[in-house]
């Protein structure tokens, strides 16, 4: 075996790792250490998306001495490890981005609590994308559920502590559902491996066996999961989750804690029980119609707000629900046009959240709209970042956002009329709504204001804000320019993914 | 003014164009502003608000007065109660339908169970398969179990522990409630605790160290001691247990048992993963130096979850060690 297939694993253990040590360290020297680590996870990634990329294959590794299904095991492809990569950049991004919030709104002595927590969920994350076990995605999802809730109440006010209750029981409802799911499952095939799992699908289908307690266990593993990930109408949770925990937590929680759900059921779905078998009792069909729902419903929330980073939340279930219509069309080529919007999702969304701070920062904190007017010229960088992210969500040419439309649009065209004309009509619409509202906030922070009363924030004093925005610009032009890499590379994963 | 104040045919321009301003000033010309004065009012004055509004939020849920919240609960608890009649229904339907308990040809009785039981002892070197199961064949899980407890007991000091510095600014030294953290002289308890903690902890450490042999493990054997030390902080108080366990200890402790685990693991796996050989040595089943790494494991869980539970408790009842 080469050396470098020990990739997966030496990301998950450092990143636990990391998460056991920053529990001991100072605030700066938990900050210095969670940085390194998050950049050489993010490295070692890069270098395994290359060789896998390369040569095109997917591999399993023994988590032991013991062979799976015996022991656990982890399995490694194309699209797991550009996956990891993309995980690992946009949460150093997030990081660096809002640290600087991370002192004025968190206690000094519970920071270093911050990062243990972060590691911790970046383990998770790790482990979600690699695992093929689904026993050891459950372990995993439970940390990430109560790494997600310290993320959002590590500001403590009030309306942090109550969207974490929120997040507590609602995520805790998607768990036990997950659990239960999982249980019925394993009593049925007898193993807790995915390949094997899928094996034993395949033979009691073919028998006729078991025909409702398979298609109960997927949809109970379904919505445990649509609900973790803020499917409409499970998103209650979100608004305020999003909107007021500190800014490197909603841009994380947004763009990586529910991606990694999603990209949790599409592993179900394609690995374990098989997208024929999932089309067949149609459960696409209703990810579909709550995924159409939560596209026109998160945008309607989204226009109705009067609060910034709560619009750029409610813009999140909008999203979430064009991943899932991805998902609920089944082809091969809506499940490409998912993958990357999960993609453009996590690369936009972090921008917006991270853009939003810089300009509350120099509109007296306040994240009204009126408050807001004119923020675009007293931070520059943070207009050209928010500009950029609003523009990429709307579907504008050479952002990202406009290839994940194109790509959901030539998807649906490949469906029968229902599917597609619903399809078309509903993007079409969310696209015009999605385009009222944030063309209104680009609108608002560029109207100028004669004698403002707030100070303009120079590039000079935040050099390093500046260049993460930049860097995220880079991000989503890069996704939007070399869209055609991005799809192949995706396109290999899924082939072998299954 | 006549600007400020336009006509009503413009209403429609105007809801937009307050719509992109992102305020409704209703107030706007219609009246004049002032400067609200501060605020200032009697007891009496605030128990009467608050009557008030205790009163405003009775009649507000008053059901014969407002019918609109009525619906709402018919509504609400007609469709919560089918939904959840529905729920259990296909649940028991599912249940029914599953394989039948205890049959010998359900799928779940297959080679990978059979494994665990037939060679078991031998590969893993414990006694108790459970333990073996956990601890070696799927260890990976069992670490990410003990970074749960880990990762819920720092959300809990994220959530509880008292900010020492803003209470010094405060200058609230001396807590006038200290006491009531302290135990009432309770010569039954304190009696009664004398004999039993030891026993306890003894106890707790047997069914750690004795986990690969016979019943038991890091996660019972940890809940016990766990549960012996919250014994005795109750009896003789947070002071006293403070003497040798403070929050530095839980640190460290912690810290020592999940590097110990992490680093072990880690080199196993590697070594697994890599057909590499381990120096790791099995020794004979039943010893109590016995079964590689999972003697040490055990240690490490037990150390794990005496930390968090102890660490529950003073954080719930306490806010600090």
């Amino acid at each position: 075996m080469a050396f470098y297939q020990n990739i997966p694993f030496f990301s998950i253990f450092l990143a636990m790792f990391a998460g056991t040590v920053s529990s001991v360290l100072k605030r700066k020297a938990a900050r210095i250490f969670n940085i390194i680590v998050i950049s050489s996870i993010m490295i070692a990634s890069a270098v395994l998306a290359v060789f896998l990329y390369r040569e095109g294959i997917s591999y399993t590794f023994m988590m032991g001495h013991f062979p799976a299904p015996w022991g656990n095991e982890i399995r490694a492809g194309v699209l797991e490890a550009g996956m990891a990569l993309f995980f690992c950049v946009i949460m150093l991004l997030s990081m660096l981005g809002g640290h600087h919030k991370l002192d004025e709104e968190v206690e000094e002595t519970k920071q270093n609590l911050y990062y243990v927590v972060v590691n911790l969920l970046l383990s998770s994350l790790l482990a979600m994308i690699y695992t093929n076990d689904l026993f050891t995605a459950y372990v995993f999802v439970e940390i990430n559920t109560i790494a997600a809730c310290g993320l959002i109440m590590i500001r403590q006010i009030g309306r942090t502590i109550e969207a974490a209750v929120r997040y507590m029981i609602m995520s805790l409802l998607g768990s036990g559902l997950f659990l239960v799911g999982l249980v019925v499952l394993y009593d049925l095939t007898g193993h807790l491996l995915m390949s094997n799992i899928r094996e034993a699908v395949t033979s009691i289908t073919a028998n006729g066996e078991y025909t409702i307690p398979l298609l109960v266990s997927i949809s109970l593993m379904s919505a445990g999961l649509a609900i973790k990930s803020a499917l409409f109408p499970f998103h209650a949770w979100l608004p305020d989750a999003y909107g007021y925990s500190t800014a490197s937590s909603a841009a994380m929680l947004s763009s990586l804690v529910s991606k990694g759900y999603i990209f949790l059921l599409i592993k179900i779905y394609y690995r374990v029980i098989g997208i024929d078998l999932i089309r067949s009792y149609r459960l696409t069909d209703v990810l579909f119609i709550f995924g159409l729902a939560g596209m026109i419903f998160g945008s309607l929330s989204a226009i109705k707000e009067n609060d910034i980073r709560r619009m750029i939340a409610y813009s999140s279930v909008a999203q979430i629900g064009y991943i899932y219509m991805g998902i609920g069309m089944g082809t091969q080529a809506a499940m490409l046009a998912s993958v990357y919007h999960i993609l453009m999702h996590g690369a936009t969304k972090s921008l917006l959240f991270i853009a939003a701070i810089g300009l509350t920062d120099v509109s007296g904190y306040s994240r009204q709209f009126i408050q807001i007017t004119g923020a675009g010229y007293r931070n520059k960088i943070a207009g050209i970042g928010f500009t950029v992210g609003a523009l990429s969500m709307v579907g504008f040419p050479g952002f990202s956002g406009f290839i994940s439309k194109l790509l959901f649009a030539q998807a649906a065209l490949q469906n029968n009329t229902g599917k597609m004309l619903s399809a078309l009509i509903v993007l079409g619409i969310s696209t015009i709504l999605n385009a009222i509202y944030f063309m209104k906030t680009v609108i608002r922070i560029y109207t100028p204001v004669k004698d403002s009363e707030y100070p303009v924030r120079p590039l000079k004093e935040q050099k390093l804000y500046a260049t993460v925005i930049v860097a995220f610009v880079i991000c989503n032009l890069f996704l939007g320019l070399a869209s055609v890499f991005i799809e192949e590379w995706i396109q290999k994963g899924l082939a072998i993914f299954g | 003014m006549s600007k400020l104040r336009p006509s009503h045919k413009d209403k429609r321009a105007i809801s937009f164009q307050e719509w992109m301003d992102g305020s409704v000033d209703p107030y706007l010309g219609n009246l004049e502003m002032k400067p609200q004065e501060l605020k200032q009012e009697t007891r009496e004055q605030f128990e009467e608000r608050m009557q008030d509004y205790a009163r405003m939020n009775a009649q507000l849920y008053d059901t014969e007065k407002n019918t609109g919240v009525k619906l709402f609960r018919v509504v609400f608890q007609i469709t919560s109660v089918i939904w959840v009649l529905l729920l259990i229904g296909i649940l028991l339907l599912t249940v029914s339908h599953l394989p039948p308990n205890g049959n010998p040809d359900n799928p779940a009785n297959n080679e990978v169970s059979q494994r665990y039981i037939e060679r078991g002892l031998q590969e893993t070197g414990a006694v108790n398969i459970v333990t073996g199961m956990i601890l070696d064949y799927r260890a990976f899980d069992t670490f990410g179990e003990s970074n749960v407890l880990f990762v819920a007991t720092i959300t809990v000091l994220i959530l509880l522990r008292k900010n020492k510095k803003m209470h010094n600014e405060l200058d609230m030294k001396e807590d006038p409630d200290e006491e009531k953290y302290e135990p009432e002289s309770d010569n039954i308890l304190k009696t009664v605790a004398k004999v039993l903690v030891p026993v306890i902890f003894v106890f707790g450490l047997y069914v750690i160290l004795n986990g690969h042999l016979g019943p038991g493990g890091g996660f019972s054997g940890g809940a016990i001691m766990g549960a012996g030390l919250i014994l005795y902080s109750i009896t003789f108080g947070f002071e006293k247990t403070e003497r040798f366990f403070t929050e530095k200890t839980y640190k460290w402790l912690s810290f020592i048992a999940l590097t110990v685990y992490c680093v072990s693991k880690a080199y196993s796996f590697y070594t697994g993963a890599n057909g590499l050989h381990s120096i790791i040595p099995l020794g004979t089943p039943g010893a109590i130096l016995s079964s590689g790494l999972i003697f040490v494991l055990n240690i490490c869980v037990g150390m794990v979850v005496t930390c968090t539970m102890y660490a529950f408790y003073a954080m719930f009842r306490k806010g600090e060690f």
